[in-house]
């Protein structure tokens, strides 16, 4: 179900924002829906709509060449707030693969991998840089790569990172967690058999 | 930390709960409760339908439909149509898999994280996930109690387990007596305050120290449920006497031998002696006044009797570029005295403070008074049973007196999913967690209170100490 992230050369928006929330990322009254798809067009709604629904001109994303942006650079505690998927359905459906910011919201972190989108964490010293080269628009594609482990600047510079191994094949190779936790089937077998996890004092919930 | 012999509360519920560790550190986590509701499980229906799996335990899971449904007229059901469809959605998928399910009109209907501790159902010790940042409230019980995503909520009902690595322990304690008219609303946000939005990322928060310890099981929750607005993965309070008080006789409660067998375990989970944590922040009780947020995200809060603050005082840019928005955003100017900001709606509930002491609370400033014209002041209890209490207790009429409304139990005005919103401009003193741009409507301005301040200053009109009201 998720597309496998290799290596990405794009176009990157720069949105010098800290504790850019999962509200602003997508607000509530868009999670109304039973489908993973079609929330691209409410990205960042308020910011990038007036009351009337009108593109607010001066957000990047309204913007040439960032319409078309797969990478997104942001400030510190991207993703806090809600636990809401649906931040990273929206940016997926928008076409944003990366987000590269100094730190991230713990849940929101989690389910960018779920979705094939990689969240970079660089100090804010990179990530300004990156803003920088971002800002360029069109003639500064950054490039990232994952099996390599590098984001490459438009000037060449290659600029390492960290990424939890696990996650990283999961992602490199596209592969469902739950297909990947099956395969420790025994183990939860055993486990909800053993004496350790003896829950025979905890009732089943029926109504 | 986890293996060695002096462990903390977390490292002991997690180390119970690991099924298998993988050679690169992440565990495959057993989750004893699974908590679901409509807004963020129909993707995870779908994708079991998909795959062709099926839920591994339906008798550790409980749904029920909060988020979006009305609170007024229930029972002539959802008028707005997507709401409808999602309790639907929910509806035929319960049905499917063989989850059991609390109906919008039973009396144990409510807001997911109000019901799990009402029913019994979230319980000290165990590990219980939701597809929802505020299920850090069921910390309060000794539980380890996080948010998850819809593709985690997948495979959650596919496993019952969860792919993860150990958080690191942070432990906040908080010493001394709270001054009388000080809740525990106002402590969560004194500490979200000082440690900030992300001061408890990657880190599991033990809330400690006398002042906890002094809380009710309520008060309890709603510092854990405000965990998460301080970026933590989770809060958590060490179980003792409030909480198996508070657990025995639940519906969903171990009964009889197997609640003895439960009580050894569960005393058993406190953190041992010279337990080590990676971060420890102190407050004093007795400096803790009367909280209110001023600005757009949780840490930007004053006491009562404070000011809105100088953005230009901020000595890092981004910062000062933040602040300035927040002021701008919120209709304030600086240096402005928080009680003299008027106030359009007051909005009492929500998984933060929906529980009959909150109501309760609120019923005793509310009594014999009447909320100042222009105001609309709304009361939604977090459940059936809460509602139900209440009624019982005539603290409905109270307020119904004083000129509040009294709802049907949701989320309601917490994240404005269904009809209840601000307009643009409207100013809220609120009891929810969130006062994100937009949260409760667009173009709403959030005021985080407790229930005391709420209903105070929907007597006065505007912010107000409620101790002035007492």
């Amino acid at each position: 179900m998720m597309d496998a992230f290799t290596k990405l050369t794009g176009i990157a928006a720069p949105m010098p924002m800290a504790n850019v929330d999962t509200d602003k990322i997508i607000p509530a009254r868009f999670l109304k829906t039973i489908k993973r798809t079609g929330l691209g067009v409410h990205l960042f709604d308020t910011l990038r709509y007036d009351a009337e629904g009108r593109e607010r001109p001066d957000f990047v994303l309204n913007r040439e060449p960032y319409r078309k942006a797969e990478i997104l650079i942001a400030h510190e505690n991207f993703g806090c707030g809600s636990s809401r998927e649906h931040a990273p359905w929206a940016l997926l459906d928008f076409g944003i693969r990366c987000v590269i910011a100094p730190d991230f919201a713990d849940i929101f972190h989690t389910n960018t991998f779920k979705n094939g989108i990689l969240p970079i964490k660089l100090s804010r010293e990179i990530c300004d840089q990156l803003m920088e080269d971002a800002k360029l628009g069109e003639n500064a594609r950054i490039t990232v790569d994952l099996a390599e482990q590098v984001v490459v600047r438009p000037n060449g510079e290659r600029i390492p990172f960290e990424i939890d191994p696990f996650r990283k094949h999961l992602l490199l190779n596209g592969l469902d967690d739950i297909g990947q936790t099956l395969q420790h089937a025994p183990a939860i077998d055993a486990y909800e058999a053993s004496q350790r996890a003896d829950k025979s004092w905890m009732p089943g919930i029926s109504v | 930390m986890a293996g060695s012999k002096v462990r903390t509360l977390f490292d002991k519920v997690w180390d119970a709960h690991v099924v298998e560790r993988l050679p690169d550190g992440t565990c495959v986590l057993y989750i004893d409760r699974h908590l679901v509701h409509e807004v963020t499980s129909p993707q995870a229906f779908e994708g079991l339908r998909l795959a062709g799996r099926t839920v591994r335990r339906p008798d550790a899971t409980i749904a029920v439909a909060d988020h979006n449904i009305p609170t007024m007229g229930r029972a002539q059901g959802i008028l707005e149509d997507d709401s409808r469809i999602q309790v639907e959605t929910l509806e035929r998928n319960v049905a499917e898999f063989g989850v059991p399910y609390f109906p919008i009109l039973s009396p144990q209907q409510g807001i997911v994280h109000i019901i799990g501790p009402e029913q019994g159902i979230s319980l000290p010790g165990t590990t219980i996930v939701c597809g929802d940042s505020h299920t850090s409230t069921h910390g309060a019980l000794g539980a380890l109690a996080f948010g998850i995503g819809t593709s985690e909520v997948e495979h959650v009902l596919a496993t019952q387990t969860l792919l993860q690595r150990p958080a690191k322990n942070m432990l906040v304690r908080v010493d001394g007596d709270l001054p009388v008219g000080v809740t525990a609303k106002d402590i969560v946000l004194a500490i979200i305050g000082k440690i900030g939005t992300a001061g408890g990322t990657g880190h599991v928060i033990e809330f400690g120290g006398s002042a906890i310890r002094a809380l009710d099981m309520a008060g309890r929750m709603t510092v854990c449920n405000m965990s998460i607005e301080a970026g933590a993965r989770a809060g958590m309070i060490a179980p003792d006497e409030t909480t198996f008080a508070y657990v025995t006789g639940r519906p969903y409660a171990p009964k009889g031998a197997a609640l003895d067998k439960a009580l050894a375990w569960w005393r058993s989970l406190p953190s041992d002696e010279g337990a080590v944590y990676d971060k420890t922040v102190v407050l004093d009780a007795a400096e803790i006044m009367p909280m209110v947020t001023w600005g757009t995200n949780p840490e930007a809060v004053v006491a009562i009797n404070g000011v809105v603050p100088d953005p230009l005082a901020e000595a890092d840019e981004g910062r000062r570029v933040q602040l300035t928005r927040m002021v701008e955003y919120m209709g304030l100017t600086v240096g402005q005295k928080m009680t003299d900001l008027p106030i359009d709606v007051v909005f009492i509930g929500s998984c933060t403070n929906g529980r009959i002491e909150d109501i309760r609370a609120a019923a005793t400033i509310a009594r014999g008074r009447k909320v100042a014209p222009g105001v609309r002041a709304m009361i939604v209890p977090g459940s059936g049973i809460v509602r139900d209490l209440a009624e019982a207790e005539g603290i409905d009429k109270v307020l119904i007196e004083a000129g509040f409304e009294w709802r049907e139990p949701g989320c309601s005005m917490c994240l404005g999913m269904n009809p209840d919103k601000l307009t643009p401009g409207q100013r809220c003193a609120s009891t929810s967690n969130r006062n994100f741009e937009g949260r409760q409507g667009p173009g709403g301005r959030t005021h985080l209170v407790s229930p005391a301040m709420a209903a105070a200053a929907a007597i006065a009109g505007h912010l107000v100490d409620p101790r002035e009201y007492a």
